[in-house]
């Protein structure tokens, strides 16, 4: 910006100039390039493609034929779309116990005792094993002839529960197997943010009476909020993207009943039975649509964040 | 998931050199290059795919045989890829509907006149309507095996039962087993298709081969009151407890055990299961096959033998060479070689082939070409559009755990064969 008060004598010595002159504008340009580059090819183009897909009727081999609004008239009369939607919601709400669990877990190790290094680390292990692994353990935790948790039931007197073939019970038996791995990521993103606590907050605090369940809710709580607001964010994308877990453990049955949008969206643009990428698109735009409500409020409450950051 | 293409050509050129003066002496000398991609890729097939690519590639000393073996089930999405983007010569694939998406887009060769060839027309005339889509022939098939119950010999042999042959008596039985503690039938629907099969033999035997194939080609409306019959016979069963339960929860193979010890005494399936049931400890006194008994005494007997096969994409390089390995494939030598007991274990397509002595293969063979007048179905996920399928074997599933939902599970596939057809 200083450079524009000389123009005229700069003016005659070429493109390098011009360069020098851009520089502050260039720099944050080149450097950006690489990144803004793939993610238009990798993330914007495919989000537009998929828009546009879901307007035609294809096999993925032949020509693609156009139809309009059709693919999304015929989500409107599935059956199958809809227990997906509703187990998408099941998944949102459910999930998000993963905050609070993992809070407290934190709040119970966050304590100098010998060893509690390898408590934390046991207590962490299930989020670093993958989730296919996670899927398979609980499926044979669930088994209704020779698994664990009707041998526990029986130990009890209780009947035998076939939580995976009912199509009651069969999504919360998902969702119960998915919060295992996201309630230690939780637990880990509050156990930084504990270090973070002021001190001198909670010594204040207390001087004034407060202890238990006030000093948590009014001292504590308030100064977790960026960890919150991550843990948040991770576990809606979680719930919204469920697909492993189901895939490994019912394969979205029994007859459909443990679907969910992205499982379903699968199923149909490239499973072995599918190959309707039409219809297959219609239901992603439907969950990015989803999506986009939660990635428009976060991103709203960083840039209010931010803005409030810069005024103080 | 993909290995690396082996270039047997390499290996072999030193031994083919020397039976190359001979060879060369032949009007049709190929050349180039065969490439071939393949879904064999369990052990025992992959042995026999690599073998006959060998032997062929030892053959024609100046044509080079690349062969690429993909996973099984990766091949089923990988396949269109490969056959618009980088066609090979020679593929596999599936018989009857499950070529359709392939023979509409045009990605498969005509190969009709191999097919009017007198050498294939004659020894190969059981598979020729499998091979069939819109008048003409799309491949050769290579293999296939029949379906039917594999039941406990030795089980049956201690309660007195004899081997079924009308529906009355596989209920008398099934009841005799139940009374012993016991649970008919083993099955694993969790992939659902196996519900098919059920399906497939309970239609067939109520209605006919031409009804069951006018249902799976969209020509019949499913809350038809014939398919409430054939599920009304299927219900006889379900509400005898003659199934194992929890079978939403199993895969074929999980379900094995059930057979294995004791729990369950049959088990109605492909003939791939004898070989894990044998590697179990089931031998030959324990283990015993029946032919799907008659339900409808007026119609004739048909059966499910899925038939695997090989194509020449549209796109291939080198068709000239791939037709020449395709009637290779389909000769009688090669055919008795490749199914015997010790390769694939199957049944030859070539009638000219002698068939490997195996209880089971023996008596597959002769209920299929003897006591199957009423035609060979290739299976349901076959036999109907892919779509049709996976929604149908989905409501197949819910029936047999909640048989009350009949009346939801029609109207909704009537519902998707209105939209797919």
């Amino acid at each position: 910006m200083t450079t524009a008060t000389l123009p005229d004598t700069h003016a005659d010595r070429g493109r390098g100039t011009w360069i020098r002159r851009n520089r502050q504008m260039l720099a944050p340009i080149l450097f950006l390039a690489p990144g803004v580059l793939f993610f238009l090819l990798y993330v914007i183009f495919p989000i537009v493609e998929s828009f546009q897909i879901s307007f035609y009727r294809w096999d993925g081999l032949g020509e693609p034929q156009f139809i309009g609004l059709e693919n999304y008239g015929e989500l409107g009369s599935d059956p199958a779309f809809e227990t997906s939607l509703w187990n998408n919601l099941k998944w949102l709400v459910l999930y998000l116990l993963a905050i609070p669990g993992g809070l407290f877990i934190a709040l119970f190790l966050n304590q100098t005792v010998t060893g509690i290094r390898i408590y934390k680390s046991l207590f962490f292990f299930p989020f670093v094993i993958s989730q296919v692994v996670v899927g398979l353990v609980f499926t044979w935790f669930y088994d209704p002839t020779f698994g664990l948790l009707n041998t526990m039931l029986e130990a009890i007197g209780l009947g035998p529960v076939n939580v995976l073939g009912d199509p009651r019970l069969a999504t919360y038996g998902i969702i119960l197997a998915g919060l295992w791995p996201q309630v230690a990521y939780c637990m880990i993103l509050y156990l930084t943010g504990l270090n973070a606590v002021d001190p001198e907050q909670v010594e204040a605090a207390r001087l004034d009476g407060a202890k238990g369940w006030r000093m948590l809710w009014f001292v504590i709580i308030p100064q977790l909020r960026p960890a919150t607001f991550i843990a948040f964010g991770v576990t809606i994308i979680g719930a919204l993207r469920s697909f492993d877990l189901i895939s490994i453990m019912t394969n979205g049955g029994p007859f459909g009943s443990t679907r969910v949008l992205s499982f379903y969206m699968f199923e149909k643009a490239l499973g072995e039975y599918g190959f309707r990428m039409g219809y297959g698109a219609a239901i992603a735009v439907v969950l990015f649509l989803i999506m986009l409500v939660f990635i428009a409020y976060f991103l709203w409450s960083m840039w209010r964040d931010e803005r409030e950051a810069r005024k103080g | 998931m993909t290995t690396p293409s082996t270039p047997l050509a390499a290996a072999l050129a030193l031994s083919t050199a020397l039976a190359a003066a001979p060879a060369l002496s032949q009007d049709s000398a190929l050349s180039g290059t065969l490439t071939i991609f393949s879904d064999m890729s369990n052990p025992a097939p992959r042995a026999v795919m690599e073998d006959m690519a060998a032997r062929f590639d030892e053959m024609h000393p100046d044509l080079e045989v690349e062969l690429t073996i993909i996973d099984r089930e990766a091949y089923k999405t990988q396949i269109r890829n490969f056959l618009t983007a980088n066609p090979p010569d020679v593929a596999n694939w599936y018989a009857a509907n499950r070529m359709r998406p392939y023979v509409a887009a045009g990605l498969f060769e005509d190969v009709s006149d191999l097919w009017a060839e007198p050498e294939i027309a004659e020894n190969l005339a059981s598979t020729k309507g499998a091979m069939t889509l819109d008048g003409k022939q799309w491949g050769v098939p290579y293999t296939y095996y029949q379906w039917g119950v594999y039941y406990r010999e030795d089980i049956h042999e201690d309660l007195g039962l004899e081997e079924p042959e009308t529906w009355e008596e596989l209920k008398a039985n099934c009841q005799a087993l139940l009374d012993s503690g016991r649970k008919c039938f083993a099955i694993g629907t969790k992939f659902l298709w196996t519900a098919g099969g059920w399906f497939d033999y309970i239609n067939m035997r109520t209605h006919g081969y031409d009804f069951h194939m006018a249902l799976t080609n969209g020509e019949v409306e499913w809350t038809d009151p014939r398919v409430r019959e054939t599920f009304a016979n299927w219900r006889e069963l379900i509400d005898m407890g003659a199934f194992i339960d929890n079978h939403q929860s199993y895969s074929w193979q999980e379900a094995l055990p059930f057979m294995v010890n004791g729990e369950a005494a049959a088990y109605l399936m492909g003939n791939f299961a004898v070989a894990p049931l044998r590697e179990a400890g089931l031998g030959d006194d324990q283990l015993d096959f029946y032919q799907f008994p008659a339900i409808n005494p007026d119609v004739e007997m048909a059966e499910d033998a899925p038939t695997d096969t090989f194509h020449i994409p549209a796109g291939a390089d080198n068709k000239e060479a791939a037709r020449e390995f395709l009637r290779f494939v389909v000769s009688a030598d090669n055919q008795t070689r490749i199914n015997a007991g010790d390769a694939l274990g199957q049944l030859p397509v070539n009638s000219a082939a002698s068939i490997d002595d195996d209880e089971m293969l023996r008596q597959g063979f002769e209920m299929l070409s003897e006591n199957s007048p009423g035609g060979i179905a290739q299976f349901f996920d076959r036999d109907a559009p892919a779509e049709m399928a996976s929604v149908a074997m989905e409501g197949f599933q819910e029936f047999m755990v909640f048989p009350d939902n009949l009346d939801a599970i029609l109207d909704r596939l009537e519902t998707a064969r209105q939209r797919i057809y």
